[in-house]
């Protein structure tokens, strides 16, 4: 194992930091609550010397996004952030650098969308973004930040992929909250992202190749679709020996998705991001007093670990979803209706309920989560049926 | 120390309190405790009443919701009693610190706390002799100290020399210590 510094900052810096040690070519990005005070920090690090970034300053996402493209078709490591809002008016942009195959790195702070306006926690934004064509990493912890935007540097290059990747964190209760985190040195960061050796780069005179170019009626378009499905297939096992190499270097073991107590679990929730954390402290005392309670956190949400979920939740009783972002019109949020198509294929159908919590930053209370198991002890036990979607502690 | 201590402060905006919830954090991590300190996610006014949080645990701390039912209370600012319930959530044998002239007894009556300890310390009497201004945050992490036993006097003081030390004056830093240290043998304990 590599030798790690234990600090004490918030998600933002410890993400900006690892930025900084991936070295990245160009920068381009705008700031909005929650995610400001990471590129603030970056820009700070360009103005300090410590990383030799070209920093260009936008006037909306829409702009970084652009100059992100930009930069990145012309052959150079590229990274931003953004939040809520700023990744909806991205949309555009978040499709052509996944069609155009460009490995950029996006750090998402996790806000509601208005309206009403909100600056809190949901997953609203990056849910809205999942069809994108972008790798999707999600973080418990500031630790898990860090160490998604490293290894996410890595995943989004690998020749096999080549493909965006967005990082999330959530907003305030990740980004802002101090916490106690390992950091690894800036060599051993250097040496495990390496050099960025572009594919493609419109600065390769010698090679010149056009970029998102128009491919109308009779054109490859279909099939550079396909080619997208084929790359982030293929990100599946790339994601995997990354996070072995990064594990080997830091200790930390990385999986798509991280189970605890699923072993024997007869009642298990499927829970993404800082709630996962809470749900992991509730089954641990719900385990004290008997109930085999399991948890499932979600870490890689595209491409979705179908084969892993179905395995891991198979030998259970009963099953709640909890997202934290809204399908209006469908019959859960967006991460029951991936659980629940997990779950077709496999032998006996496990009741499944879905629940939708901490909208807007509304706090995800203990007793909130004591309530899930209940209701899913309840269902293992023949006492009830799952019902339809639950608004978890909505008055 | 029990496995998780949680703190809520209560402050206006401009007295240090996120700074404080920060410094007690990370004075917790030096002492290789696990730590959060995280303000109150809201719009800054200087002067507006606001909410900082700090956990330490000896374990890894997994959760991420608010504290709602606090172990210690601190009140940066004596006129928040009027306007803002301090004591809601405070568990029975919690402490509540107030940076105050008013005796403990007097306060405990104020705050209607039947169990429970009740801690007071004129800190921004302390903080205009040390530092020449009110500065409230500081001592009240010397009275922490000497209210809770989370930790030793001298590793705050250690800490903050430390992370004072690249932003400020040798006076200035020992002023804070002083206060630090003033405010941990003056704070007095009613229960």
């Amino acid at each position: 194992m590599a030798t790690q510094k234990t600090v004490s900052t918030t998600g933002n810096i410890v993400v900006a930091d690892a930025m900084r040690q991936c070295r990245p070519d160009v920068m381009a990005a705008y700031p909005i609550t929650p995610q400001t005070t990471i590129v603030e920090e970056f820009a700070a690090y360009v103005a300090q010397g410590r990383v030799h970034t070209e920093y260009i300053t936008v006037e909306s996402e829409h702009s970084a996004m652009s100059a992100c493209i930009g930069a990145s078709a012309a052959g150079a490591r590229v990274m931003t952030a953004t939040s809520s809002q700023g990744l909806a008016l991205m949309w555009e942009e978040l499709h052509i650098a996944s069609g155009m195959r460009l490995p950029i790195i996006m750090a998402n702070a996790n806000r509601a969308l208005s309206a009403p306006i909100n600056i809190h926690c949901d997953h609203s934004d990056a849910m809205g973004a999942r069809d994108a064509g972008w790798v999707m990493l999600f973080a418990e912890t500031a630790q898990e930040a860090y160490d998604n935007t490293i290894m996410a540097t890595r995943i989004g290059e690998n020749p096999d992929v080549l493909l965006p990747v967005m990082s999330c964190l959530d907003g305030f209760i990740t980004t802002h909250s101090i916490d106690r985190i390992d950091v690894l040195d800036d060599d051993t960061v250097a040496g495990f992202v390496g050099e960025y050796v572009p594919q493609n780069a419109l600065l390769d005179i010698d090679q010149p190749v056009t970029h998102g170019a128009f491919s109308g009626l009779g054109g490859p378009f279909f099939e550079f679709k396909r080619a997208q499905r084929d790359a982030i297939e293929r990100s599946r096992e790339v994601i995997k020996s990354v996070a072995a190499e990064y594990s080997e270097l830091s200790g930390r073991p990385f999986g798509a998705i991280e189970t605890w107590g699923m072993e024997d679990a007869e009642v298990a929730i499927v829970v993404i991001g800082s709630t996962a954390g809470n749900t992991r402290h509730v089954a641990r005392q719900l385990r004290a007093q008997g109930v085999k309670a399991g948890v499932v956190k979600v870490r890689v949400f595209r491409p979705f670990p179908y084969a892993e979920l179905a395995a891991t939740l198979s030998g259970v009783k009963a099953v709640a979803v909890m997202d934290r972002a809204e399908s209006f019109g469908a019959e859960g949020g967006p991460l029951f209706l991936e659980v629940r198509s997990a779950l077709y294929d496999a032998e006996t159908r496990v009741p499944i309920v879905g629940y939708i919590y901490g909208l807007g930053g509304s706090d995800v209370r203990l007793d909130l989560i004591e309530r899930v198991y209940a209701d899913l002890s309840d269902i293992a036990a023949g006492t009830a049926q799952p019902g339809g979607l639950v608004y978890l502690g909505a008055r | 120390m029990q496995q998780l201590t949680e703190i809520r402060w209560h402050a206006r905006a401009g007295q240090g309190a996120v700074t404080a919830a920060k410094l007690v954090a990370e004075t917790a991590l030096e002492l290789d405790q696990y730590m959060q300190a995280m303000p109150e996610y809201g719009p800054e006014r200087m002067g507006a009443p606001i909410q900082a949080f700090t956990r330490i645990s000896s374990t890894p701390i997994e959760i991420h919701n608010n504290i709602e039912h606090p172990d210690v209370v601190v009140v940066l600012d004596e006129s928040l009693l009027s306007i803002v319930d301090v004591v809601r959530g405070l568990k029975d044998d919690g402490a509540v610190i107030v940076n105050t002239c008013t005796p403990a007894a007097d306060v405990r009556v104020r705050l209607g706390r039947a169990t429970g300890r009740v801690a007071c310390v004129d800190a921004s009497g302390i903080s205009l002799d040390k530092l020449k201004r009110d500065m409230p945050n500081t001592p009240m992490i010397g009275a922490l100290a000497k209210v809770t036993g989370l930790f030793e006097l001298n590793a705050v003081c250690d800490h903050l020399s430390k992370t004072f030390g690249k932003k400020f004056a040798q006076e200035v830093i020992d002023a804070n210590i002083a206060s630090v240290r003033s405010a941990y043998e003056e704070v007095s304990i009613d229960g």
